[in-house]
Formats: C-alpha cells, sequence, structure tokens
C-alpha cells in the first residue's frame, strides 16, 4: 500500500506486538467541553490504541441509555459537531499517532454538508467515520465521497449480516470492520464469547481487515476475552457510565472524573494486553 | 416548476422521492427491512392478499365508510359544497386501522409472532392493539409518558385488549421518542418481531406501503363522489403529522390536474412563538427514523420537540413522499393553530353532530379559512380522519372547554 492511514499503521503495529487493540469511546462534550477534553487527551497515555468520538445527536436509535444520557448531557452543555471537530484538530496538535475515528448518526453531518464536513474532518485529522444510519444501501452519499476524501468508512456488521449480505457490506468499508456483536442497542446484553469467535471467523473468511467487535463489552475480562479472538475490542457504555457515576447533584463533574475514566481505561487496557500474550506462549 | 407527467411513479427501487425518502437504518435492521420489502412486494402482487384484506375491510372496519354531505357547516360558511369523508366511523375510530390490517396480514404472512408500534394519539396504538388481538399475536405498544398523560381513555382500550404499553420518557416524551423505543425494541428482537410502523414515514418499504394501504380512503371517494356529484372534487383537505390519512386521500387522485390538495399542519400555539409541529412550512430536509425528509431541527442538525394540542400531529417529522409533492408544489402546505382547531372542534360538534378528533379539526379549522373564498359550487372533500371522542379530557381541561 502506497500512502498509510492511521488505522493502518497502528492495526500493523498491533500485529507486531502480537496483541489487540483497545477502541475506547466516548462522547465528544461529555460532561461538558473542559473535562471532554481531559478525558479525549489522556486516552492514548492510558492505554487506548484507538479513539471512537461520539458525535453527539439527539436521537440515537441504536443506543442504550448510557449513550443516550451521554449525547443529552453534552447537547447540554453546548455541543456541536463543528465543536466536536474543533476537538479532534487540539487532539491532533498533540498526537499525531492514535487513530481518531467519529462515531454517530447521519443528521448532523448532512445538515453540516457532506463536502464541508469531510474537508473539515480531514484538515482536523479525522481518520474514520462510523455512520450508524448509513447503511450500503445509502453508500453514494457519505461512504464514497469519505473515501475520495482519505477519510476512511467502516460499516458496521450485524449478527443479522448473513454471508450473502456481508460482501455488500465489506465492498466498501475500509481501514477496519466493525463487528457489533449482538441484536440490540449499546450498553445492553453481552454476547457469548463463543458466538464472537465464530463471527470474526466468519469474517475473516471475507475479509483481510482487522476486526473489531464492540456492543456489550464492559469489564477488563470481557475485554481480555474478546481480544483473545479479534483485532480490537470496543468500550463504550462502561466509560461514559463512570462519567455519569461522578456527576454531582447538578450534573456537573467531581474532581477525578476524568482520571476514574482513564483509571478504567487502564484496566481495560491491561486485560486486552494481557489476553493475546498467554495465546502467543503456547 | 415543472409538471410532471405522473406523480405516482414514486418511489424508486431503493425508496427514494425525489431526494426523499431511502433507507437510513442500522445494519442490524437492514436485513429486516429488506425482508418486509420482499414479502411486501410478494403480497402486493398475490391476489389472494388483497382478498384476504378485502374482506376484513368490508366487514370488520366497516369499508366503505361513508362520504358525507356536511350541509349545516357548508351553510354556515357560506362558499364551498363540504363533504367528510367519514374515517371516523371506522372500527377503532379512526383511519389508522386500514393500515394495520394490511400490516397485520403481512407480519402473518412473514411468520412473525410478535408486534411492536409506536402511537402518539393512541389511535394507531389502539388499532394495533385490536388486530393483534384478532389474530392472537402479542402486542407491545411504545408511547411517550406525556401522551399516555393526555391520552387516557386509549391507553385503558390497548391494555383492555391485551397489549403492554410501554411508557417512554426520554427526550420530549412524546411520539418522536416512541418510533426511537420501537426502534430499540426492533434491534433487539430481530428474530420474531414485526414492527407496525403506524404512518407514512420510517424505511422503505414502509411509507409505500402505509400509503397503499391507505389508499383506499380516495379510492372510495373517488366513486362516491362520482355518483353525488357527477364529477371529481375542486378540493381535497386533510390534517398532516406524519401524513397516512392526508396521502390515503390524496395519492388516487395525484394525476388528476384539476384536483386542488391541501394538507393542514399543527401550528401548536403559532409557527411564530417556535412552539409547532409544521415541519413542512418551517423545517428543513434532514434524516430521521430511516428516512429523508422535512425535519423540526436546529442549525447542528439536533432534532426539535414539536409542540401540539393534538398528540397525533406532535411529530417533528413528515412521511418522505409529503416532502417530495410539497417541493414539487403538488399539495399545498398550510397550518392552524391549537387555537383554531379547538374552535373547529366545536363548531363541528355543534354544527354536525360530529366530534372530530383533534387531529382533524385541524382540517375543519382550514376549511372554516378558505370556504367562503373558494365559493359555491367548489366541491371540497375533508377527511374526517378520526373521531374525538379520545380528546374529551383535553378539550374540557381548556379554559371556556366545559359545554
Amino acid at each position: 500500500m502506497s500512502v498509510q492511514t492511521r488505522i493502518d499503521r497502528r492495526f500493523a503495529a498491533l500485529k507486531r506486538e502480537g496483541r489487540a487493540g483497545l477502541i475506547a469511546f466516548v462522547t465528544a462534550g461529555d460532561p461538558d467541553a473542559g473535562t471532554s477534553r481531559e478525558i479525549l487527551s489522556g486516552l492514548p497515555g492510558a492505554g487506548a490504541d484507538l479513539i471512537e468520538l461520539g458525535m453527539p445527536f439527539s436521537d440515537p436509535m441504536a443506543d442504550g441509555p448510557a449513550i443516550q444520557a451521554s449525547s443529552q448531557r453534552a447537547l447540554k452543555a453546548g455541543a456541536s459537531l463543528s465543536a466536536t471537530l474543533a476537538m479532534v484538530k487540539d487532539f491532533r496538535a498533540a498526537d499525531d499517532d492514535t487513530p481518531v475515528i467519529l462515531m454517530g448518526y447521519y443528521n448532523p453531518i448532512y445538515v453540516y454538508g457532506v463536502d464541508a464536513f469531510l474537508g473539515d474532518a480531514k484538515a482536523a485529522g479525522v481518520d474514520g467515520l462510523i455512520v450508524v444510519d448509513m447503511p450500503p444501501e445509502e453508500e453514494d452519499e457519505l461512504c464514497l465521497p469519505a473515501i475520495e476524501a482519505g477519510v476512511s468508512f467502516i460499516f458496521l456488521t450485524a449478527p443479522t449480516t448473513d454471508d450473502a449480505r456481508l460482501p455488500r457490506v465489506l465492498e466498501h468499508t475500509s481501514g477496519f470492520v466493525y463487528y457489533v456483536s449482538i441484536t440490540g442497542i449499546t450498553g445492553t446484553k453481552s454476547a457469548a464469547i463463543g458466538d464472537v469467535r465464530a463471527a470474526v471467523e466468519r469474517l475473516r473468511r471475507h475479509t483481510e481487515l482487522p476486526v473489531a467487535v464492540g456492543f456489550g463489552i464492559k469489564t477488563p475480562g470481557q475485554a481480555a476475552a474478546v481480544a483473545a479472538v479479534a483485532d480490537a475490542a470496543v468500550v463504550g457504555s462502561a466509560l461514559v457510565d463512570t462519567v455519569a457515576d461522578n456527576l454531582d447533584e447538578a450534573g456537573k463533574p467531581r474532581p477525578g472524573l476524568a482520571a476514574a475514566v482513564l483509571a478504567l481505561v487502564g484496566d481495560l487496557a491491561r486485560g486486552v494486553r494481557g489476553a493475546r500474550m498467554k495465546g502467543a506462549a503456547q | 416548476m415543472e409538471t410532471l407527467n405522473t406523480y405516482r411513479a414514486g418511489p424508486d427501487d431503493n425508496g427514494h422521492f425525489g431526494i426523499y425518502g431511502g433507507r437510513y437504518v442500522a445494519e442490524t435492521l437492514m436485513p429486516l427491512v429488506l425482508a418486509v420489502e420482499r414479502a411486501y412486494t410478494e403480497a402486493r402482487n398475490d391476489p389472494a392478499f388483497a382478498r384476504e384484506m378485502g374482506y376484513y375491510f368490508t366487514h370488520y372496519v366497516g369499508r366503505p365508510s361513508p362520504l358525507y354531505l356536511a350541509r349545516r357547516l357548508t351553510d354556515h360558511l357560506g362558499g364551498a359544497t363540504i363533504y367528510f369523508k367519514r374515517e371516523d366511523l371506522n372500527h377503532t375510530g379512526a383511519h389508522k386501522i386500514n393500515n394495520c390490517i394490511g400490516q397485520i396480514l403481512l407480519a402473518r404472512r412473514m411468520g412473525k409472532t410478535r408486534i411492536i408500534a409506536e402511537t402518539g394519539a393512541g389511535q394507531h396504538g389502539v388499532a394495533t392493539a385490536t388486530v393483534c388481538a384478532l389474530f392472537d399475536i402479542p402486542c407491545t405498544v411504545y408511547m411517550g409518558t406525556i401522551d399516555i398523560e393526555r391520552q387516557a381513555p386509549n391507553v385503558y382500550r390497548m391494555k383492555m385488549l391485551g397489549a403492554e404499553v410501554r411508557p417512554v420518557t426520554a427526550g420530549s416524551a412524546t411520539l418522536k421518542d416512541a418510533m426511537n423505543e420501537a426502534l430499540r425494541d426492533w434491534v433487539a428482537n430481530v428474530e420474531d418481531t414485526y414492527y407496525l410502523i403506524g404512518t407514512v414515514a420510517g424505511p422503505h418499504p414502509y411509507p409505500m406501503m402505509v400509503r397503499d394501504f391507505q389508499s383506499v380512503i380516495g379510492d372510495e371517494v373517488r366513486e362516491q363522489i362520482l355518483e353525488a356529484e357527477g364529477r371529481l372534487p375542486d378540493t381535497l383537505l386533510a390534517c398532516i403529522g406524519g401524513g397516512s390519512n392526508a396521502l390515503g386521500l390524496f395519492y388516487p387522485f395525484l394525476d388528476d390536474s384539476g384536483v386542488r390538495m391541501i394538507a393542514v399542519e399543527a401550528a401548536g400555539e403559532g409557527i411564530e412563538t417556535g412552539k409547532h409541529a409544521a415541519s413542512l412550512s418551517a423545517g428543513a430536509p434532514g434524516v430521521l427514523h430511516g428516512n429523508r425528509t422535512y425535519l423540526l431541527q436546529d442549525a447542528d442538525g439536533q432534532i426539535d420537540e414539536a409542540h401540539s394540542i393534538s398528540a397525533g400531529l406532535d411529530y417533528p417529522g413528515i412521511g418522505p413522499e409529503h416532502a417530495w409533492l410539497r417541493d414539487a408544489e403538488r399539495v399545498e402546505c398550510v397550518s392552524a393553530t391549537d387555537d383554531e382547531a379547538v374552535e373547529a372542534f366545536h363548531l363541528c360538534t355543534r354544527l354536525e353532530g360530529i366530534i372530530p378528533a383533534l387531529e382533524a379539526a385541524h382540517a375543519v379549522a382550514h376549511v372554516c379559512t378558505i370556504a367562503a373564498a373558494l365559493g359555491r359550487g367548489n366541491l371540497l372533500v375533508l377527511n374526517m380522519s378520526g373521531r374525538g371522542d379520545k380528546d374529551l379530557d383535553t378539550v374540557a381541561g381548556l379554559a371556556g372547554g366545559t359545554p
């Protein structure tokens, strides 16, 4: 490959290390802009290999109560798509290696304007997009222009994506493949690890891309189990729940909120890093 | 605007009406949405499906619904000749049952064993609970807590019919939030569950399918008005929230260029106050609940809360085909405020002995505005989409609401 992206370089490095990665999801602007920036800048040091930054939306249809609430907190504190891009730009000034993937819903991007958004996102240092309500059927609208603009577009695959449909979904996926391990919304049930393993094996029969697994991974133990069978584990609801747990009665952050989130990221990262070591020693 | 040869060709294979419509849903749901489309394509080409629907329309719903000449309202307003299409006389008291019959028969064909639905005014929830009782299928209805409060009789009705009513507290606790929760339920129960959407919105094929099931309204009006007056109507008028009763009336007439069509949105406390539900009049294109359409939203693309005294119109979006028809200038969009609707509610009740649903009262309100100007001889058909028994508490609770 001629020009490697940050995502490609990071997964290549993980492969050399013989381990899976941790992808940390936090919502941009949650619980407020300042605290959110503190969390974001601390994520790489705490052990996040890639970052998914949630673009807050008023109606997150695929998300459970934890991420719904985090979106609401961010919007109430004045979050917007342009503020999210500014956050990435500042992050990128200090960290040129950790991939940042924006995750969210299409309407704020559509209203911002697809071309303007892709230009601004690329300039800010955004590496990829996960747009939940943008299936391959509508790929002309955002996915193909994103790839054209040099931003990876990561489609979700789900247990309902059968072998007949999978090639269609994978056709324009770039960077990595995101496997939604349950049929359900974020932060609710967790998949049995045997099912995850079988699903990842199925995906690998269809693609060479790294496979990240998300939805329902909450503890370092669960993250380790997923890291043993996939290329990355995504944790989101547990992190934004930690944000919620560290707010006072007025909804303001208590001292140490960012540190608490980063401490959990550290625990998760240790789980992920320990997972394949055993496998490698065998 | 250029005039098209037909306004009835949409949607295209991907569910688009111009730039509107489409299938903006999460991957987990996409295979389900495609399965609904396949099943519906098969069903609409199967004469047995049409026969089965026809049977229930006639013997269960009570179709055809009458086309009634509202003589006293006509005399009172001193202009257009006003007919009511009496969807309020359907079983369950609104047009919603037409769509529910169609979709429950489809769900059965697909072998689904559980039904979910969203509801605002509760009319769709009641209609869904009714067909689920009829076919002995478990049913869960999502309803915002604000709506549960203002539509208590319908909540009781749904429970009597055996449905579980799940209160939704998220967001504005109205129809939009109920739809979010229903989608979340569907994502979590993909194997056995069918999502019975109540209006001409959502991902393809729902807007097309619900339109088709509701088109029985306009098809009947065409026959009935020809029988009564020997010609087509000059003006069609309907209230519009999601837009299923309006599209059901309009669709069969879209290519009759002499027929003027007017959709009446809910202006709530007035469009200028920002507290309204007039997405066509005051919204902008956006993507929500699986389709692109006009939405009430802010400059950042966050969805605004809608406001209307009528729970059935209290939605920040609109069916995508309506968005397209608006841009094509085939349908005119106007609005009526809460106060105008309540005034029309009383007027209609006293003059015709027909208590309209607050939704339909918005249409009556606009008839009051334009009937005189349309002049004598103008044949107008108003879709009396539902009856107002469910709204008595709301109206009685208003200052001066007590008779």
